[in-house]
Formats: C-alpha cells, structure tokens, sequence
C-alpha cells in the first residue's frame, strides 16, 4: 500500500483517506491499488469495434518488425487514431449536452416557462445576440432572449457552414481551419461523423481520421463549451471576483451540509436561492441544526463559487472522502465525474445521494429529477430531505480543520474591467507588461485529479514553477481547485510564490498569480481571453503568436481530451501529463507532437514530471517571445509633437 | 496600484464623496432645487462630469444624478487580507472623486463668489485663486496645447520644503514649456504662496495657474483637459473612453505629488490614471510601475527635487524641445505672458515714448558675418535704471536659399522670440515695437546685445533651413534709428502692397497646413493667397516657408488642380489633398463657402461665421466675445459643436484677417452678407473693412453690421439692416 503523502498532498484528502481504510470504506484510492491500468489499453492499442475483435496490438519483442494490424487488416495507427478520436467525441458530447440543457433552460426562461430562473446580465444577452447577428434594436429583451435561444439551439444541428463563434477567433485562425477543412459546422452533426467515421471499416487513413477530431474538439471548444458559458452568464450573472473558500474544512458540524456535485449549474443555482429560503432555515433549526450550509464539488461546485462565493468542499478526487466525514446529509449529482462509489460510501453513513438529470442514475441512489419548470420547488424539495435527514446522522462526524480562502470569479468579461476599470477597460495593460517583459507569458492549467498520480501535486508543482518564472496562469475545474487549496488563488501567493516581474503586476491589480475562471466548460473564457490579447495588438495576429502554453498534468476524462485537443488546434502548444492515449503509435504520436506544429502552429505534448513540463512551456513561450520581436528590453519612447500628429 | 493606493484612495474617495452629498443637500435646502450652478462662463458645464457622463450639470437638481453614479462608483474598503483585485475599483473611485469634487466647487462658486478670480488670467486684489479657466482663457491656452507651444501641463498637489524650490521647480516647468497647475497644501504651505514669496509672477500669463488652495480644485486641471478633447478632438460628451484616451496619447500632463500625500490626495491620483496622467512624488509612498494605462510608470516616488521635472516628463513619455539660447536669464514660450511694470523697469524702449523699429532684411552673403551682434550707442551698461531709449534693431539675413519673401516671416517672429526671454517684456512689432528690460534681468547680467543673441540663435533655430547668415545691428542713438525708421517703412509698405496684390488665381499651390492634427486628427486646414489660416497664424507665404524650413513638416505644397466651381472655390487637387489628409473624413472643400463643403476647424480658430436664415445674411463672432451672439449661441458653443475637424455646412471657422480679404464668402455672396459682429471686432479691423466696403460700392459698409450693441437677437439684426438699407436685404436668398 503506497504511503499516504504520495496519495495527495493535500491534508484534508490524506487525513480521510485514513480514516476510510481505517473504517475500511472502499474509495477510489483503495480500489486503484488494487485494480492496475491495462497495459494494453493504456498505450490505446487495442481494437474492440467490432464482434471479430477485441484485437490486441501491442508492441512485441518477438514480433518487431511486423506490421501490426487488426483482423480486418486495421493499421495500429488506425487504431490508435480511431481511440483518441472517439475519445474525444465523447468529451465534446459531454460539454455540448450540458451546453444543450442550459440552451434549453434558457429558451423557456425566455418564454417565461421556467420556475426560478431570469436574465441577470442584460448586457451580455445584447453582446450575444450580436454574435449571433440578431437585431437588437428598439426590440423587447424577451423577444431578442428568445430569437438567441433558437439561434443557439440550432448550432447543435447545423448541418452546413460555420458555427457562429467561429468567427470570434482571429481571421488567421479562420484561415488556417479552413485551408485544413476543419471549421465545425454543426455540434452534434461533427460527433456523429466522428463516431461513423470510427466505426469499422470507414476512415482508415488516420491523419484524415485526425482531422475530423480536430473539428469536433472545435465544435467543442468554439462551438458547445462556449455557447455554455455564455448563456450560463446570461441566465446566472457573469462572474466578477468572489471571496471563497475551499477544502473539506467548509463543512460544518452543526448545520445542514448539501453538497452539489457535477457538473451543469441550473439545479445548484435553485439551490443557492432556496438555501437563503428563511423558512427552510427555519426548519433546519427546528430539526437541531444551527442553519443550512451549501458547498461545492468538482465544477459545480466551481460554477456556484464563481457566481456566488458558495464553498467548494473538494475536488474530484475528494468526493467519497466528503461522505466519510459522516457529515454530508445530502449529496446531489447530476453529470460527469460523478463516481458510482459515491452510493457504497453513502451507505455507510446517513447520507442521501440524489441524482437529479435524467440522464444520470445511479443504482441505490435517490432520483429526484430536476426540471427547469419546476426548478425552485425541486431544489426547496430536495432541501427538505436533507434537512429532515438531519437528525439522522449515526456516526460521529469528522472534518478536517482544512479550508483555504480564495479569489475566485474571473471570467473575459471580469478581467477587462480588472485591468483598467470602469472607463479604461482593456487588455493593454495584460499587454504591455507581456510586452516589456514582466509577465513572460500565459499559461492555462487545467483539467482533472487522477488517482494514479499524487492527487492535486503535478498541479501545484507545475503552476509554482511557472509563475516562480512570471508566467500568469489561468486556470479552471480540479487543477483550480488545486490551487485554491494551496494557497495560490489568493493576491498574497503573488509576493510569496511569483517571480518579481508577475508578483508586481499582481501587486498593481490586486489579483492573484493564479486565476480561477471557473468550470471545465468555462476553458471557452481562455479562449476568448486570448483572442482579446490578440485583437488589443502587439503580440502578433493569431493565437498561435501569443506567448501562451496549455496544460493538464493530472488528466483523466475524455472532456480533458476534447478540451487539450481544441486548444492545439486552437494553436496553442499544449502539455499533458501522468498518461497519453496514443502511446501505441508512433507515427500518430508523431502526428499530434509535431506535425500539427506546421498544421495548426499548435501541438500536443506529453511530460510526466510537472516541472520539467512546465519548463517545455516556458520554453515554448520563450520562443514566442524571441519570434515577437520582444525577448530583449526595448527603450523608453518619448513623444514629441510630430509623433501625435501621426496618430490615427 | 499597491494595495496601500488602493486603499487609500478608495478612503479618499468615500471622504470627498460625503463631503459633496453634504454640500449638495445643504445647498439644495439653502438656494432650492431651481437654482442654477457651473463655473464661469464655459460650455461645457460642469466639464469631467460632462466628458465622461454627458450628463450636462446646470442646477442644483441635476447634481443628484452624478452623487448617485458617485455612489455605484464607489467600492467598498479594500480588505486586509485576501483582498479583491482593488485597481479598477481604485481607478473608479477616483473617477467619482473628480465627480464629487466638481459638484463642491459648483456649490463652492455659488456660496463664496469671490473666491476665484474669476473671468482673469491673473490673481486680483482680492484672491490668488484663478479657478477654472473660462472658454476664452480655455481656447487661448489650448491652441498652444494644439500648435505645440506647450506640450502638456504638470498638475502640482502639495508645496516644496521651502520657496526656493517652488521656485526652481516652477521654473524647470517654465523651461520645459509645460503649463503648471497649482493646488492642495502641505503642512500649511501652498506652491502658489511658495512661488509668491519667491517673488515669481503667477497667473495663466506665465503659466503658472493658481487654480485653488485644497485638494479638491485639482478638477480644475483635469476639467481643462477634458474639454481639449470635446473642443479640438471633436469628442462628443459622454464618449468617455476616446476623451481618456485621447488625453492619454495627446495630452502631456502629470501630477506632482510634493509633501505627504493624504488620502485624498491619493483618490485624485487614482483619478489622474484614468486620463494616463501618471504620479511623481517627492515622499517615499509606494510605486506603481507596471504599464498599461498611463503610457508608462503609474505612480514614481522619492524622487529628489532637483531631478523631479525631468524624472516627470521621462514618465509621462514627452520629448521636450528646449531651445538653448545663450543669454543669462531664461528662455521658452512659458515666459512669454510676464510683465514688466512700472517699478521693475530698469530700460524702456518704445511704446509711443520714444522711437523703436525692427526691420529684417536681405543682405548678400558676404556682406553679414554670421553671429555678428553690434550694438552701436548706448546699451544697459552705460544708462540707469528707469531710463528710455530710442531703438532700431536690424537682422540682416544671408543665404542662398533666402527670399525676400521670408523677410516679414522671420521680422514677424521677433515679438515672441524676445518675449520669451524671462524678465523682458515686448508689444508690437515693426515701427510700433516697445520692449521693456526688468531690473531683474539686469542683474541677471541682461543687456541689450542679448537681444541680437535671440534673434541670432532662434532664427538659426527655427528657420536654419532658409538663411545660412545672420548679424544683428541695434542702435540706440535718435539719428541713426530715425534713418533706419524710413529705410523700414519704405520696405513695409512695398511689402504690403505685394500681399495684397496676391491671388488664388497668380499661383498653382496652396499650402496645407495639419499642424493640429496632434489633437484634432481629421481636420486639415488649406492656406491659399486670399485665405489666411484660420487661427490667424498662418498665412500662404508663412506655410510656403515653413515648407522650405521642414520638407517633411505640417505645412505641405498642394497643388491647386482644376478648377471644379470657381465661385465656391473648388479645386480637384484639394479636394484630393483633404481626403487623404483628413483619413477620408472629408471628400470636399469649398475655399469661398459656408454653405457648401465648408473648410473644417479644429477649434482654434480666430472668428466663427455662421447663418443667420431669417436674416438671409451671416454674422460672425471672435473668440474674444463671450456674450450671446443672434444666432443663439455663444462663441465656445459654436466652436464646441463645429470644432474637432467636422464640416458644419452654414458654420465656417475663419481668421480676422480673411474677413476683409476678397474672396471671403464669395461662393455665398462674399462680405456684403455680414450682418453682425462685435463691436469690439468691427473696431478692431475697421480700416480694412471700410476700404473694403468701398471697394464693393458700399461706402458706409461698417455701419450697416449690427453689433451687440443694437441687436441681440435676429429679429435686432434683421430691424437694424433693414433700417440701414444693408444690401443682403436684396440679395438672393442663401437657402
């Protein structure tokens, strides 16, 4: 049994890990000990589409040399290629259903059908509705609220053309999906071609079979994710700076502790209202409590913290070792990330899981399907249980001391003000100072926890090595968890953990070196952020100029796949860690390392050891520097009178 | 921004915020919601809350709106620990700082009157204080913000440690041509009372504004820079980011932090950030180095005084072009405005008590010996202090690039090019020069000679393209200045006789000239024979000069083309000339209409023209006039709204002197179409219109205009010229 500090290097997670094998409660931790990854299936290798299969390829001493190929005479790279593209077709599936519900809830909200739910950010919807290229003008909110909310449902079934947010990427970016025939056109249409396309035998070339990945991430990325976000904004308020807090320490003995785990924000959002509900409060007194606290998990938890400042109790990997504090009274999933486990720990304890989608049961579980018409009586009623559950509680309960206060709430939107207020909102600022050199780059980390490496470590030591080197970071989901726990999401952690170039700007603005802009399908808010630092100007005319690197060192859900896959091809170089799925094949390893460089100017990479990955960032972005032109300090400008005149 | 900053000027603003929403509902109780407010005589109300909100403040009830913005502006205290992002927040505050500090000066001017002087460009008996500056002061000193003669203003909070560093520092502003405004106080010490009891003249004269004791008048400077924008940039009020902007890329000004900064002070500075006018202070606050929204740095601190001024203007990111002139007192257009008076004369020359001409003229190349200054008769050495002497001053100029033509354009020079030398004081020019030399100046070692120094060195300066040589000869001595007194005249009235001689028609360019294009970028101007620059600078034989002196320059060679309409005066060249020029905001001008493609001003100019429908004529007004005017609107109203290079058809911005030139108006009827202007205007250029008016057939033409004086209305206007028998009664209608 490895020891315990190399399970996490968080307190909170070690200190309940013990206490389940104590208690000897199976947990994901457990379970990995014993169950090791497939050798085969680790490096992709393996082909099980069809009844003639499952065909094993792996590599052999014996047979080096041979070709090695399927039944149907399938290449190993056809195969690798087939894996990691459905991979990622599941991952852009996952992001985009959550965006086609929050889609859904909206249009009924416009229509006035929904129960709980409003506009809140009036002037997003207008900033939408003009990407959208509806006419806003002298018509009524509700009117352009429903023409935006068919538009964006339709993008799931476009057959032809763009999707609208593709036109928000610079023109060169444009250019370059084009010249390679990858523009999305339709979200759901560009998952179906993949998964057809993967079938057998169909798309046997596997750079072909690549490219049409390369549109579905897009579809993902520029196409569900952000449609998400934006309508979540809308429907929710966009995010502005939060105080928080997080780690297991945010639960609390004497009240009633509901925690929201998963993944789409509309029930949790009834939830944070109905949990203001006096009379609810009331009852929770009246069964014993002192009152009713509401926390977080995973991007749930992460999607009410941004908007609200509701704790977050942990991170993926900390969702059975929230149950085994024997205080959670109720504990409600609704998609992603959400471990079948939870109910065996949950029948341990008193606890009440609920799942709440309709897509989403769990055996055991309690299901209490959620529905926007009827959202706030679902979320008082799920409240209810929780509190009556209350005075159920059979074992003695025990928190871990652990909660960290952070700033969380940074979304595009948030970040233009931040950099020069009301009057002056702009990215000149994040500019300049990338531009003479204080902040070296930008790096977004991202991504999950996963148990075969230690829980929330390659996180932290890659995002301490980047900004210990002025790199900014922008993170989202478990990796920001990560750093909330660690301190990093708090302006202090700049003058602590920053090199002296970041830890001034930060000191200027007040942020911390570390940013958290929110859940996994708000990875869309870095895309837009960066297309911002192109159009401010300065730092070249495409993404792929910016001195920026993507990462997710603890990976492990096919979304993270979609998610790294649209940022390669978004150009930005992208680093993942602890496992890849292509390891099978070298050329398609190849393919994805390095000729997607002269592709799409973006490519994928793979480090184990967090440092030495972030140190493949920092390099890239060096170089990115060095081909700006701004890798050495330029002089002072001073103007005199003739320089004003040649102003625009 | 330092979270120390931050905090800080968060508090500050909270403070003056609750100080205005006390004087607003004491002054609402006291005067009642009705009761007008603003400073004196501007259009542009209440100018940062009317730049940035629109929201045009004019009575007390109106003040409600802005405190309520105030209070969304305001954020709460930053936290001590995890504290959120507090810079923009910061920067907000400092916003509604100005807001607040506005409306307590509005009040301010209501309950105490006398406080400012106000409608003068120097204290009075009564006060030190000069206030916001009105729209004549405003426009006066704008253009040198426009041409350049000042490149930007420092904004001085606080005092020295003592008097004679306020005045050392004051003086290196004066040197570097910035503007100085003075307000706030530092443990009962003000800059402006520093600069007095150190004997320095203060007043907008000589740049050195005293704009008000406390804290709260820094608004003053900031109002000052945004009506740049709205009167030269052409930017509309409530478009707040481009009239930051533009201030940020086109307004030089920085705040000088001297002693230790309060809270207020540091909302005021946070303020200033937004308009990128960074900080420099002598104390050892916190820094804000990183850029983004100032040019560079944010706020630099602890900086000595004696490297204070160039450690500002390094910040602020100017290029200051100082002219080195080898005479013992200062030099630069900052000392242009002082005056010599009665006590302080040590020498006097002219002014109608003696004889005093300046003449430049041609020489052949061997006949001048470059840098030559004679001085024959007496100088400062050889006379007492209160003395007057007679005086001819004769540039003789030798090159092969010279023109007899360039002649008046240096000779004109001379008036500021002596002016700007601390301590002497000159008026006029050609054979009505009067130049007074103060006591100070000469115990700075100050003589006649340095006058012949000037001339040599800034002729070399700023004309060093078009003379290789120049010697000065100055005679004091009656004979010999009465004999150079008639060799001038003779050259003056030959040279006035070829000006007037000239017409659009003898020549095939024109010049343009863009020299306000820094501030006002889409307005060109076109100079031609028989239509002098609007500010009155510049004619064509000035922006043929300053061709020659600068190929590269604002002053470019268009050439005419063809003719498209000969009475509106519409040329193809120009009209492709303008396009380009004018970034494709104007397709066409017209050189003789304000009814048609009316030429574009970019706010400098001297006079307004503008239709008078029911009148079927034209009035005009100069910038001087600050009263109403038939048309409805005041000067600074017109400029404001035809200013920043837009084509206003039936407005048009013209010079004084284009007035009486032949082609003025000619495309909608030319001169006889004047049916009003000031009387103090009419007076002005009385001669010329007179003769003009003969030339037309109309000999009693000046006393067919209406002044203010009988008409105040168009109905006036059209009763009194319909008494006088004025012609454009009969002519054809104008629309």
């Amino acid at each position: 049994m490895p020891e315990e500090k190399e399970r996490s290097i968080d307190g909170a997670t070690v200190e309940l890990i013990k206490k389940a094998e104590r208690e000897n409660i199976s947990t994901v931790f457990s379970r990995a000990d014993v169950m090791k990854p497939c050798p085969i299936g680790v490096e992709e290798s393996c082909c099980k589409i069809c009844g003639m299969g499952p065909c094993r390829l792996p590599r052999s001493k014996k047979d080096e040399g041979k070709a090695r190929v399927g039944v149907c005479g399938a290449t190993i790279e056809t195969v690798v290629a087939r894996n990691f593209a459905r991979k990622i077709a599941a991952g852009t599936a996952s992001h985009s259903d959550h965006a086609r519900e929050v889609v859904s809830t909206f249009l009924k909200t416009a229509r006035g059908e929904t129960m709980g739910f409003s506009i809140k950010d009036e002037i997003k919807l207008l900033e939408v509705a003009l990407d959208f290229g509806i006419e806003i003008e002298g018509r009524p909110m509700k009117e352009i609220a429903i023409e935006l909310g068919e538009k964006a449902l339709a993008e799931f079934g476009k057959q032809d053309g763009e999707l609208v947010y593709v036109k928000k990427a610079p023109l060169k970016r444009q250019e370059i999906w084009k010249k390679y025939g990858v523009t999305p056109r339709g979200i759901d249409r560009e998952v179906v071609e993949m998964m057809h396309r993967t079938h057998m035998g169909v798309d046997q070339d596997y750079k072909h079979i690549l490219l049409q990945a390369t549109r579905t991430a897009l579809a993902d990325g520029w196409g569900g994710s952000m449609i998400s976000t934006d309508l979540q904004d809308i429907m929710f308020g966009t995010p502005v700076p939060v105080l928080g807090a997080i780690n297991l320490g945010v639960l609390k003995e004497d009240q009633v502790n509901i925690i929201v785990h998963g993944h789409e924000p509309l029930l949790p959002e009834m939830l944070v209202v109905a949990s203001r509900d006096p009379e609810l409060k009331q009852m929770a007194i009246k069964a014993g409590a002192t009152g009713i606290n509401l926390t977080g998990m995973c991007c749930s938890a992460n999607e009410v913290l941004m908007r609200h400042g509701i704790p977050s109790a942990g991170n993926f990997l900390q969702q059975e070792l929230a149950l085994i504090t024997g205080a959670v009274d109720l504990m409600t999933v609704d998609v992603q990330c959400q471990m079948q486990g939870l109910q065996g720990v949950a029948e341990c304890f008193h606890t009440k899981l609920v799942t709440t989608s309709d897509r989403a049961m769990i055996e055991g579980a309690t299901h209490i399907e959620f529905h926007p018409e009827k959202g706030l009586d679902t979320a008082k009623q799920i409240l209810k249980m929780a509190i009556e559950n209350y005075p159920n509680r059979r074992h003695a309960v025990y928190i871990p001391s652990h909660s960290q206060d952070m700033v969380a709430g940074f979304s595009h939107e948030t970040i233009t003000y931040l950099l020069g207020g009301l009057f002056r909102a702009s990215y000149r600022p994040l500019n300049d100072n990338i531009a003479n050199g204080r902040i070296r780059g930008v790096a977004g980390v991202v991504g999950c926890n996963n148990v075969r490496t230690t829980h929330d470590a390659a996180h932290i030591a890659m995002i301490k090595e980047l900004i210990k080197n002025d790199v900014l970071v922008l993170t989202t989901g478990c990796a920001a968890m990560a750093c909330g726990k660690a301190g990093l999401l708090t302006p202090e952690a700049a003058k602590e953990f920053a090199g002296s170039g970041l830890a001034e700007v930060c000191e200027t603005i007040g942020i911390p070196p570390v940013l958290h802009m929110g859940a996994c399908v708000d990875n869309s808010r870095i895309l837009i952020a960066a297309a911002a630092m192109v159009k401010e100007g300065g730092l070249g005319d495409d993404l792929s100029d910016l001195p920026v690197a993507g990462a997710a060192p603890e990976w492990m859900s096919e979304k993270a796949l979609a998610i790294g896959h649209y940022f390669v091809a978004s150009g930005v170089f992208t680093v993942f860690g602890t496992t890849w799925p292509t390891m099978g094949s070298e050329k398609v390893t190849k393919h994805l390392f390095e000729e997607y460089e002269e592709m799409f100017k973006g490519m994928w990479a793979f480090e184990m050891d967090p440092v030495k990955a972030a140190h493949l960032m920092i390099d890239h972005i060096d170089k990115k520097r060095k081909a700006l032109g701004i890798d050495k300090a330029r002089d002072r400008v001073l103007y005199d009178m003739a320089m004003r005149r040649a102003l625009d | 921004m330092s979270k120390i900053i931050a905090s800080a000027a968060i508090r500050g603003a909270h403070k003056i915020f609750n100080m205005a929403e006390q004087k607003y509902r004491e002054a609402l109780e006291k005067f009642g919601p009705g009761q007008e407010v603003g400073f004196p005589n501007t259009a542009y109300y209440l100018p940062i809350i009317y730049a940035i909100t629109g929201i045009g403040v004019s009575k007390i009830e109106d003040m409600k709106r802005v405190l309520d913005i105030c209070k969304k502006l305001i954020p709460p205290p930053v936290r001590e620990n995890v504290p959120l992002p507090y810079l923009a927040p910061a920067l907000d505050a400092g916003m509604a700082t100005f807001f607040a500090e506005e409306i307590i000066e509005a009040i301010r001017y209501l309950e105490e009157p006398d406080r400012y002087a106000i409608n003068s460009e120097d204290p009075n008996d009564k006060t030190i204080w000069l206030g916001a500056a009105n729209d004549v002061i405003f426009r006066k000193r704008g253009v040198e913000f426009v041409d350049g003669t000042a490149p930007g203003f420092a904004a001085i909070v606080g005092a020295a440690p003592d008097a004679a560093t306020a005045a050392k520092i004051a003086l290196e502003l004066q040197e570097k041509n910035l503007y100085v405004f003075m307000c706030g106080e530092n443990g009962g010490k003000r800059f402006t009372q520093q600069l007095q009891e150190a004997g320095v003249q203060v007043g907008w004269s000589t740049r050195l504004a005293s704009l008000g004791p406390d804290i709260y008048q820094a608004v003053f400077a900031i109002g000052f820079a945004c009506r740049v924008a709205m009167a030269f940039g052409g930017i509309k009020p409530g478009d707040f980011r481009r009239n930051l902007i533009y201030n940020k890329d086109r307004t030089y000004a920085f705040v000088l932090a001297l002693g230790d900064v309060t809270d207020e002070w540091y909302a005021n500075a946070a303020g200033a950030i937004n308009w990128g006018f960074p900080t420099i202070a002598d104390t050892p606050i916190p820094q804000v180095l990183p850029t983004g929204i100032c040019t560079y740095e944010h706020v630099v601190s602890n900086i000595p005084h004696d490297q204070i001024v160039q450690k500002a203007v390094e910040v602020r990111g100017l290029k200051v072009q100082v002219a080195k002139v080898p005479i013992p007192v200062s030099y630069g257009p900052a000392f242009e405005g002082e005056r010599v008076r009665g006590k302080d004369i040590y020498l006097e020359v002219g002014g109608g008590k003696t004889l005093a001409v300046e003449w430049t003229t041609t020489r052949r190349m061997e006949e001048v010996e470059d840098g030559k200054i004679e001085v024959i008769g007496s100088d400062v050495g050889e006379v007492t202090a209160g003395t007057r002497l007679n005086f001819a001053m004769v540039a003789e100029v030798a090159g092969r690039n010279f023109q007899e033509d360039f002649e008046p354009i240096l000779e004109r020079q001379n008036h500021h090019l002596i002016n700007q030398a601390q301590g002497i004081m000159h008026i006029g020019q050609r054979d009505i020069a009067w130049i007074r030399i103060s006591k100070q100046a000469v115990e700075k070692g100050f003589t006649l000679k340095d006058i012949g120094k000037i001339i040599h060195a800034k002729y070399h300066q700023d004309f060093g393209a078009i003379f290789d040589k120049v010697q000065v000869k100055i005679y004091t001595e009656e004979e010999k200045v009465r004999e150079i007194l008639d060799k001038a005249r003779a050259t003056y009235a030959h040279r006035d006789a070829r000006v007037e001689g000239m017409t659009d028609e003898s020549i095939d360019t024109f010049y343009s000239c863009i020299l306000c294009q820094s501030f006002a970028p889409n307005h060109v101007c076109i100079v031609s024979p028989e239509r002098t620059g609007l500010c009155g600078a510049y004619n064509w034989l000035d922006c043929r000069a300053a061709y020659e002196i600068n190929p590269e320059g604002p002053n470019q060679p268009v050439v005419k083309g063809q003719c498209i309409d000969e009475k509106l005066g519409q040329f193809t060249g120009c009209n492709d000339y303008v396009k380009k020029a004018s970034r494709q905001k104007v397709e066409n001008v017209s050189f003789y209409s304000l009814m048609v493609d009316p030429m574009t001003t970019c706010g400098c100019c001297e006079c307004i023209a503008a239709i008078l429908p029911m009148c079927n004529g034209i009035m005009t007004v100069d910038r001087d006039f600050n009263d109403m005017t038939p048309c409805g609107m005041k000067f600074t109203t017109l400029a404001g709204s035809i200013g920043g290079g837009a084509q206003t058809p039936g407005f048009l911005g013209h010079s004084k002197y284009n007035i009486t030139q032949r082609k003025f108006l000619k495309g909608d009827g030319g001169l006889s179409r004047i049916v009003w202007m000031p009387k103090r205007l009419k007076e002005e250029i009385y001669e010329r219109l007179q003769k003009r008016g003969e030339e037309l057939g109309i000999p009693d033409f000046p006393d067919m205009i209406a002044d203010e004086t009988v008409a105040m209305t168009e109905d006036e206007v059209i009763a009194y010229i319909t008494e006088k028998g004025h012609p454009c009664v009969a002519m054809e209608p104008l629309m």
